[in-house]
């Protein structure tokens, strides 16, 4: 490692104390960042460096740094996870940045994420829609035998194509509306594609709309931010998908 | 009524009451086109017979009226509900697909609202000074020497040429949304919908500015 070039960035960083704190811009500067740190590993530097002046480190939300959980959720530069295609912030490497380099560091911004603290919002309203009907209501009992209903493969494969979403919330950050129907219609089609989901997904797309809008979410004004800003590339497809639901609904 | 409580079910509405509006302006502009004469008797007879029978023209006007008003009270009524749908800006503005017309469909859509009233306030009323009004033996306005009268000033020309780049933002946004918000899009399908949509816009969008253009350059003359 001590052959590559060291990088020296300013970083303008979110911090906010709590909820009521009206939160504001402060400037850090990291320093030793070699173009192999991800982006939460410079954010590490930045906090031991913080820890060891005794100052309050950075508070951010992080879990598996394998781009899987969905934890992580920053708005870098005014994209959600920084922007680069399919990617959440832990998998961005300090690479697509240079020497001198200011970034932005913000929390996901939206009416239904109140923030807690810094870089960490409260996005326990994308499980009040998932508690609301992303679920399938089946017997518990014996194991169904694994190819007792047979799904096309075509659809199986769109269904997974949905249940890529990790629930990390870029959909909603990248939203000029704060609106989560990126999310809602990943979570409404995958279960409305399979056999096993069919039998509610009436009842399901109505409730999962109806939560949707009762957590503050805003509304789809089709500018397809959300596709841009979500790191497993949920297509809008999915968003037309429920929309179509919702209106069979209207009829079931 | 579920469908209304839910702002998908509100935007179907809007989709609906839009495709009414884009059907008629495409209707609206095919009779425009009569001035260049390609029926007999150019617009006076189009315009005669299009108004033959009064009830029939009554009832159309309340049907679109109700469309219109439908599709503004929910446009006015869903960009209220997002604002502050996102918490507070970004101090970086940094948009990868929202467009300019998509940003501002709001906008574009009241300023076509003030267009359409201006509008019928200008050839349906014929309230709008400047233009001449030439009654025939039946008592019929001379439609042909109303329109060219009219756009021979450079600022009515001005006006619809302006409103017309208005139509074709609302509709370079509103033909793919239609197809979006009724749910018959899928990845393959939007972008074809997004390029035709604004292919649409833009031959509606020549078409219209014909008129006032062929007339304030002397190409169509009274």
């Amino acid at each position: 490692m001590s052959d590559h070039k060291t990088m020296t960035l300013t970083l303008i960083v979110w911090r906010q104390k709590n909820a009521s704190d009206p939160g504001k811009f402060e400037t850090y500067t990291a320093k030793n960042i070699t173009e192999h740190h991800s982006f939460l590993e410079m954010l590490d530097c930045v906090n031991e460096d913080l820890i060891l002046e005794g100052r309050e480190p950075i508070v951010f939300d992080h879990d598996c740094r394998e781009g899987i959980c969905g934890m992580c959720s920053q708005v870098i530069n005014g994209a959600p996870h920084g922007g680069q295609v399919r990617t959440t912030v832990c998998q961005l490497h300090m690479r697509k940045f240079k020497d001198g380099d200011t970034i932005y560091i913000e929390p996901w911004r939206a009416r239904a994420f109140p923030i807690i603290k810094d870089l960490i919002v409260d996005r326990s309203a994308l499980d009040t829609i998932i508690q609301a009907g992303g679920y399938t209501s089946c017997h518990t009992g014996g194991v169904a035998d694994g190819n007792a209903i047979l799904i096309p493969k075509p659809v199986a494969d769109e269904a997974m194509d949905a249940a890529e979403c990790i629930g990390c919330g870029a959909c909603v950050a990248g939203c000029p509306n704060g609106a989560a129907m990126l999310f809602t219609g990943a979570k409404v089609s995958q279960l409305a594609l399979l056999p096993q989901g069919k039998t509610e997904a009436a009842a399901r797309v109505t409730a999962m709309t109806k939560a949707m809008a009762e957590c503050g979410f805003g509304n789809c004004t089709n500018h397809y931010e959300c596709q841009a800003a979500c790191p497993k590339g949920i297509n809008v497809k999915f968003i037309a998908r429920m929309n179509r639901e919702f209106l069979k609904a209207q009829f079931a | 009524m579920q469908l209304l409580s839910s702002s998908i079910g509100r935007k179907i509405v809007m989709a609906i009451t839009g495709l009414l509006m884009i059907l008629f302006v495409v209707v609206h502009l095919i009779g425009n086109t009569t001035i260049f004469g390609w029926i007999s008797g150019g617009i006076n007879a189009y315009a005669h017979h299009l108004h033959a029978f009064p009830p029939l023209v009554w009832a159309f006007r309340a049907f679109m009226l109700a469309a219109v008003s439908i599709h503004i009270w929910y446009g006015i009524q869903l960009t209220i509900e997002n604002r502050g749908g996102r918490s507070q800006p970004y101090a970086v503005k940094a948009t990868q697909k929202a467009t300019f017309a998509s940003e501002n469909m709001i906008w574009t859509g009241l300023l076509l609202l003030c267009f359409i009233i201006y509008h019928l306030l200008h050839f349906t009323m014929k309230v709008v000074p400047g233009m001449a009004l030439v009654p025939d033996a039946e008592g019929a306005i001379n439609v042909f020497t109303m329109v060219v009268s009219s756009f021979q000033n450079f600022f009515v020309a001005f006006i619809y040429v302006a409103a017309m780049v208005t139509l074709f933002l609302h509709l370079s946004h509103g033909i793919q949304s239609f197809f979006q918000t009724m749910g018959w899009s899928t990845d393959r399908t939007l972008p074809v919908y997004v390029k035709a949509g604004t292919l649409v816009a833009l031959v509606l969008f020549l078409g219209y500015v014909a008129v006032p253009l062929s007339i304030f350059a002397g190409i169509l003359k009274g």
